[in-house]
Parts: structure tokens; C-alpha cells; sequence
């Protein structure tokens, strides 16, 4: 009888050792998400139904847009290509679902950083990628100019489950005016009604208008009002629960945002490897273990570089060349009197 | 012994796999749900919703819970199935009959309407009237007057406001003149069973309640007030009609094509139901010297009814199911209002889909007792 409990206590500390050891050694480092991710051999990025500029599919169904260019970022940093990539369409509606059920590892869908969302649901917001506000479209020939002009009895077409929809409450209450919202789920069908004229106005966040204009039938018969209602951090989320992975993903924006500071550029990476400044060589990966802290190679950040380019060669190439939005207005570097500043990589 | 256990065995198994099935959901959904950091509970509801809605039949804004947001949602549901269940058998009921016309040309329309709706999928109807025929509909200021009054424009269906004074009272002499009507019935039949006299019952009927209402409006005690639609300038170029009774495109569309679609098999409940009456029934009626209005009240409808009604609760039921589509065209139902809108603000999905799932059921099995209970009221019943 004590010769089986003492046969048992052993079994049980080594069992108990062995785990610990097994946490210890490689769990701090390797996420289960990251396991899954390599062993798929792609990452499963959710993005919108079609956003020019943030994430939309051609013809042949490739996609590009900001938001994609964060996940292939990632897949860059994850998988050494990135290309490997599987993109989900979601509408607003289904995003936070698909997040948390775990049918996709990131969410990069121009998705506003709220505390509700952040600390409520599950989700857990790792960085800003572009800087926006709510504003609202209106017809040329209307003759409004500002939101001042608005009556009661206006209707207002906008997307459902965004925060869109509680921010245009907030104002119009504010203004004490008796409004109409009438709400669809995907953003096609807002642009629609609001094109038949079904609503007077077509409100969501300023990009969202400028990308969305292009759709209307006559674009130059609308205009976006000057005013900005809200402030509308959008970011890539991730599911709460792991957090090497959520350092993954927050560190591939950054490393794209402090590249464009550094001046790194997908032409110019390699180069870089020779540079004088040591921040400089850590983000090429020749100085520095930085990705061992995600259990990654230390060439991570140069592929993503590489691959995708930094923040400034994303921008221009997905919404200041394509019309969208050419000034980079808040979505500058702070150098350059922005707002986008991130934490150095080191 | 033997036979007991082989009849036992077999139900224990079941029980335990449906137990087992249960039990590893919610384990997993438990599971996960502690991982990601995601708390269970219904307390939300009371949360202020901070949200508006477009259309709603009780006072209701952002500032109210999701409680009342989840009633608005419901009351919507409940509006368009209604109004769904009283077209599909208005509709139903006229076609089915006509599909049994001697005239051809009446019997075929009927005969091709009902292969033509029945045979398109409801989303596209849906679709189809909200996107193709509400949409080419004019602006509001360039409608003509529908029925003078009413103006149907591509923002909605504008139609007069009625704002009633002491509408209680008004509700009351209904209420009296339909408790007076009882009467004059049980009445009416005391009379015939004990002499064979027959009162004009359905004469009567009519006059009483339309002749109790009347007198509280010459004496004064209600009072009605219309208010016209009336075209108001919102900026240089966008126009409503205030004043009036705005009706959304969203539910007009959505009550057309659900009554239009349903409204198909009705009209095959229906035509069924009075062709499964006997020949020998009605023959047999005539030679007693009925009319044929007594012969289609007194001996063919109450036989077509009990085979009518048992398939057209079901289609009342898919009615209000498929109400659900809404949320397709942003007529803010339960499912648009509460597990689109709702869900999405709280992220509360399981509790939200549980709660939509069970108000459903209960929706359904309602109409099923009303109808259930209808159907026993005219059922056979054997002395």
C-alpha cells in the first residue's frame, strides 16, 4: 500500500515537473494560435465585403486594401510568405462571432477601438492603423453644407451593428433633431439606398464615404460634409486569451509604421542590414534577437518589410493613389505632423 | 423480463445520448467562453441600448434598455406577421376559390399565379419588391396623390393620421355593441330551435355595431381629428410629408411579398378543402331545397374548414418565420433590431440567439394553440 502511494507521488511531481517545464521552456514563446497558424500553413484574416483602400477583391479575387496588407504582414512575420493568407469576408454584423469563435485568428476589418469592445467581448484591440471620424454624405444639389443644416425628419442610411449607428444618435440628439436611421447589413446596400434616394443622407467613417463614392452612380453629384462627428481609431483585433499571438500581430503594424520612419522601404531592406543606426539594423533583423520573444526568427520583421512594404508604401499605394484619400491628414508620421507614433522596437 | 429490458435499453441509450450531446456544448461553449474571458448573463438587458430605431410601435430610443429594444424588435415581428396572416388569407381564400370557377379565364389566372409565386423564392420576392418596385417609386415631391389623401413615394407610404379624443370610450361601445350581438344570436337561435322563426341575425349585426360607435361620435364623447400629409422642405432638394402616418417602403415590401407568397398555399388549402367536401353532400343539400348560399354556409364550408384549417396553420406559421427575412431589406424586426443591432453592440451572441430562438417558439406555438383551439371549435362534434 505505501510502496503504491510513494510510486504514485513520484509519477504525480514528475508529471507536475514536466509541465512546468513544458510551460516554462516553450509556451511562453509559442502561442497556440502561432501552432495552428504554421501548421495550417496560412492565416486566417477576416476582412470587410469590400472597402477600397482598407480591404477589397478584384475580379480575379485578389485582395488588397491597408487591412489586408496588416494581414499578410503577418503572414510574412508567421509563415515567411505573404501571400499565405486566407481572407474571410464578414459583414459588421458577423465580425466579432467569427473573431471569438475562433473562426479566424485576426480581424482586420476598419474596426473601431471602443472600451466596450476591447474589455466586454473577448476581443482585444492591438494598435490603431488608421486614424478616422464619422462623417456624413449628402447630395450636391441639396445645397447643405454643414451638418448644421440638417431638419428634423431626415433619414440617414448606415451599416449595422457599427458604431456608426450610436455615434449618429449622439449627434442628432445633441442637436435635438428627429431623425430616420434606417440600417443595413452589408455596405452595399446602404450605398444603394442611399443612391435611390431613400435617405438624405449616407453617414459612417470619412474613408468609408470617400472609398464608398466611387460606387454611387453620378459620385460627383455628392459631397462629404466638412465636420467630423466621432473619433474612429480603427485597428486590427484579436481573440483575449493568447497573448503572444496579440504581440505577433501589434508588432507587425509597428514594425511597418517605424519602418516608414526609419526610411526602410521594400526596395531599400536589404540594404539597411549595412546601416550605421542600430535601430535601424534591429528592425532588418541584423542586430538583436527581437523575434525570439514571439518564438519567430530574427528575419521576421525584414520579411514583412520586404513583402509588404512599410506603412508610408502600403497608404500610398492602397488610398492615396487609387483617389481615395490622397492627404494622409492624421495618418501621418509624427514627424511629419501626424498622429501615428508607435513604441520603438527593441 | 426479457422484453422489458429490450424495450427499456434502447430509450436509456437515447436518453443518454441526447443528455451527453447537451452536456458537451454547454461544457465547450463553458470552456471556451472562460478562456477568451467572456462572462455569461442576462443583466445587459437593463443596460441603456444607446441605439435608435427607424420604425417602432411604442415609445422607444437609445435611451431605453435592450430590454425595450427587444420588444420593439418583437412588436415589429408581430406587426408584419399579422398583417402578413390577414392578406395571405384574403388573398388565399379568393384564389382558391377562383381556381375552382366555372370561368376559364379566371380559374387559369388564379391557376398561374399560384405556380408563379409559389415557385420563386421568398428572399427574391422580398428582394424583388423592395429593390425593383419601391425603389423606381417617385420622390416625395414630384408624387401624385393615391386615393387623394395618401401618397406612396420611393422614402414611404404617407397616409392621413387619425388622433382620436377619449379613444376609450370608443373602444367600450365596440366592446358593447359585440356583447350585445351575442345575445341577439343565442337569441336568434332560441327562437328558430323553439318556433322556426329566423331573425335577420347578420342584418342586425352589422347595424349594431355600426350604430353604437356612431352615437358616441353625434353626442360628441369621442372626437377624431385627421391629420393630412403635408410636404415639408427638409433642404433645396430632399422633401417628406409631415404630419401624417409614415409607412416604410421596408415594411410594405415585406408585407406584400410575404402575403403574396403564402397567400399561393392558402389558396391550395383552400381549393383543396372545398373539393374534398362530397358531391353526395351538396346534391344532397339541394334536394332539401336549400339555396346555394345556404348550401356553401350551412353544409359545404363547415366540412371545408376542417380541412382547411390544419395546412393554413402551418403556412401561418412559416409566415411568421419567414418574417425573419427582414432583416435582408432593414425592416427593423426582432432579428434586425435585437441579434443584429443588440448583438453587435453587446457581443452577447448565445444569450441574444438563445432569447430570439425561445421568442420564436413561443410565437409559433401560440398561433399553433389559437389555431389548435379554432379547430376544435369546428371540429365534428359527436352526441
Amino acid at each position: 500500500m505505501l510502496r503504491t502511494l510513494k510510486t504514485l507521488m513520484y509519477l504525480l511531481t514528475s508529471i507536475a515537473l514536466l509541465v512546468s517545464f513544458e510551460t516554462g521552456a516553450f509556451a511562453a514563446k509559442k502561442s497556440k494560435t502561432l501552432k495552428k497558424t504554421q501548421k495550417m500553413g496560412f492565416v486566417r484574416c477576416g476582412v470587410s465585403q469590400g472597402l477600397p483602400g482598407f480591404s477589397n477583391a478584384d475580379a480575379s479575387g485578389n485582395w488588397t486594401g491597408v487591412d489586408v496588407d496588416l494581414c499578410r504582414a503577418v503572414a510574412a512575420a508567421t509563415l515567411g510568405d505573404s501571400g499565405k493568407v486566407k481572407f474571410f469576408p464578414l459583414s459588421a454584423k458577423e465580425r466579432f462571432t467569427a473573431l471569438t469563435s475562433g473562426e479566424i485568428d485576426v480581424l482586420s476589418r476598419n474596426t473601431t477601438w471602443t472600451l466596450s469592445r476591447d474589455a466586454d467581448i473577448g476581443l482585444t484591440f492591438v494598435g490603431v492603423n488608421f486614424y478616422d471620424g464619422q462623417g456624413f454624405m449628402v447630395r450636391k444639389s441639396s445645397g447643405i453644407t454643414s451638418v448644421n443644416q440638417f431638419k428634423a425628419g431626415v433619414s440617414a442610411c448606415t451599416n449595422l451593428g457599427t458604431t456608426t449607428e450610436l455615434n449618429m444618435r449622439d449627434f442628432f440628439n445633441s442637436k435635438g433633431i428627429k431623425y430616420e436611421p434606417v440600417t443595413f447589413e452589408k455596405a452595399d446596400e446602404v450605398v444603394a439606398a442611399y443612391d435611390a434616394g431613400r435617405c438624405d443622407t449616407y453617414t459612417t467613417d470619412k474613408s468609408g464615404l470617400a472609398a464608398q463614392r466611387i460606387k454611387l452612380s453620378k459620385p460627383n453629384d455628392h459631397i462629404v460634409l466638412p465636420e467630423t462627428i466621432s473619433k474612429e481609431p480603427l485597428g486590427p483585433v484579436v481573440r483575449q486569451g493568447d497573448a503572444v499571438w496579440e504581440d505577433i500581430v501589434r508588432w507587425s503594424l509597428n514594425v511597418m509604421i517605424e519602418a516608414e520612419e526609419y526610411g526602410i522601404t521594400s526596395a531599400n531592406a536589404d540594404s539597411m542590414k549595412s546601416s550605421d543606426n542600430p535601430a535601424v539594423k534591429r528592425l532588418v533583423g541584423a542586430e538583436g534577437e527581437l523575434g525570439a520573444a514571439f518564438g519567430l526568427d530574427n528575419d521576421w520583421s525584414l520579411r514583412i518589410i520586404k513583402q509588404v512594404g512599410n506603412y508610408g508604401e502600403s497608404y500610398k499605394r492602397n488610398i492615396a493613389d487609387t483617389g481615395i484619400l490622397p492627404d494622409r491628414g492624421p495618418n501621418q508620421l509624427w514627424t511629419k505632423g501626424g498622429i501615428l507614433y508607435v513604441p520603438p522596437a527593441r | 423480463m426479457n422484453h422489458r429490458i429490450k424495450s427499456i435499453v434502447p430509450q436509456l441509450l437515447t436518453l443518454l445520448f441526447v443528455v451527453a450531446v447537451i452536456g458537451f456544448f454547454t461544457i465547450n461553449a463553458q470552456l471556451n467562453m472562460d478562456e477568451r474571458g467572456i462572462d455569461f448573463g442576462y443583466g445587459f438587458l437593463s443596460q441603456e441600448s444607446s441605439f435608435d430605431v427607424q420604425f417602432s410601435l411604442i415609445e422607444y430610443d437609445g435611451s431605453h434598455s435592450y430590454a425595450k429594444a427587444y420588444l420593439v424588435g418583437l412588436l415589429n415581428t408581430i406587426l408584419v406577421s399579422v398583417l402578413g396572416i390577414i392578406f395571405c388569407t384574403i388573398i388565399g381564400v379568393i384564389v382558391g376559390i377562383a381556381r375552382l370557377s366555372p370561368n376559364y379565364l379566371i380559374r387559369n389566372t388564379a391557376a398561374w399565379y399560384v405556380e408563379f409565386f409559389r415557385n420563386v423564392p421568398l428572399l427574391l420576392q422580398i428582394f424583388f419588391w423592395y429593390y425593383a418596385a419601391l425603389r423606381a417609386l417617385p420622390l416625395p415631391e414630384n408624387t401624385e396623390p393615391l386615393f387623394g389623401v395618401t401618397y406612396l413615394t420611393v422614402k414611404g407610404y404617407y397616409i392621413p393620421r387619425f388622433i382620436w379624443e377619449n379613444f376609450d370610450i370608443l373602444i367600450y361601445s365596440i366592446l358593447a355593441a359585440v356583447i350585445s350581438i351575442v345575445f341577439i344570436r343565442n337569441y336568434a337561435r332560441k327562437l328558430q330551435e323553439e318556433k322556426g322563426q329566423q331573425l335577420p341575425v347578420l342584418l342586425i349585426s352589422v347595424g349594431i355595431i355600426l350604430i353604437f360607435p356612431a352615437i358616441t361620435f353625434v353626442t360628441g364623447m369621442v372626437q377624431l381629428e385627421v391629420a393630412l400629409p403635408v410636404l415639408k422642405q427638409l433642404s433645396k432638394t430632399s422633401f417628406i410629408y409631415a404630419e401624417g402616418l409614415s409607412v416604410p417602403p421596408e415594411l410594405l415590401a415585406l408585407v406584400l411579398a410575404l402575403s403574396l407568397y403564402t397567400a399561393t398555399f392558402v389558396a391550395e388549402c383552400v381549393r383543396a378543402g372545398v373539393q374534398g367536401v362530397s358531391k353526395g353532400q351538396k346534391e344532397a343539400a339541394a334536394s332539401i331545397g336549400l339555396t346555394p348560399n345556404q348550401i356553401l354556409k350551412l353544409v359545404v364550408m363547415p366540412q371545408a374548414l376542417r380541412i382547411i384549417i390544419p395546412p393554413t396553420t402551418n403556412q401561418y406559421l412559416n409566415l411568421t418565420k419567414n418574417s425573419s427575412l427582414a432583416a435582408a431589406i432593414a425592416y427593423p424586426d426582432l432579428v434586425l433590431v435585437f441579434a443584429g443591432t443588440a448583438l453587435m453592440q453587446t457581443g452577447r451572441a448565445i444569450e441574444i440567439v438563445s432569447i430570439t430562438m425561445l421568442t420564436y417558439l413561443t410565437l409559433s406555438l401560440a398561433i399553433s394553440l389559437l389555431m389548435n383551439w379554432y379547430n376544435k371549435k369546428i371540429a365534428i362534434k359527436e352526441k
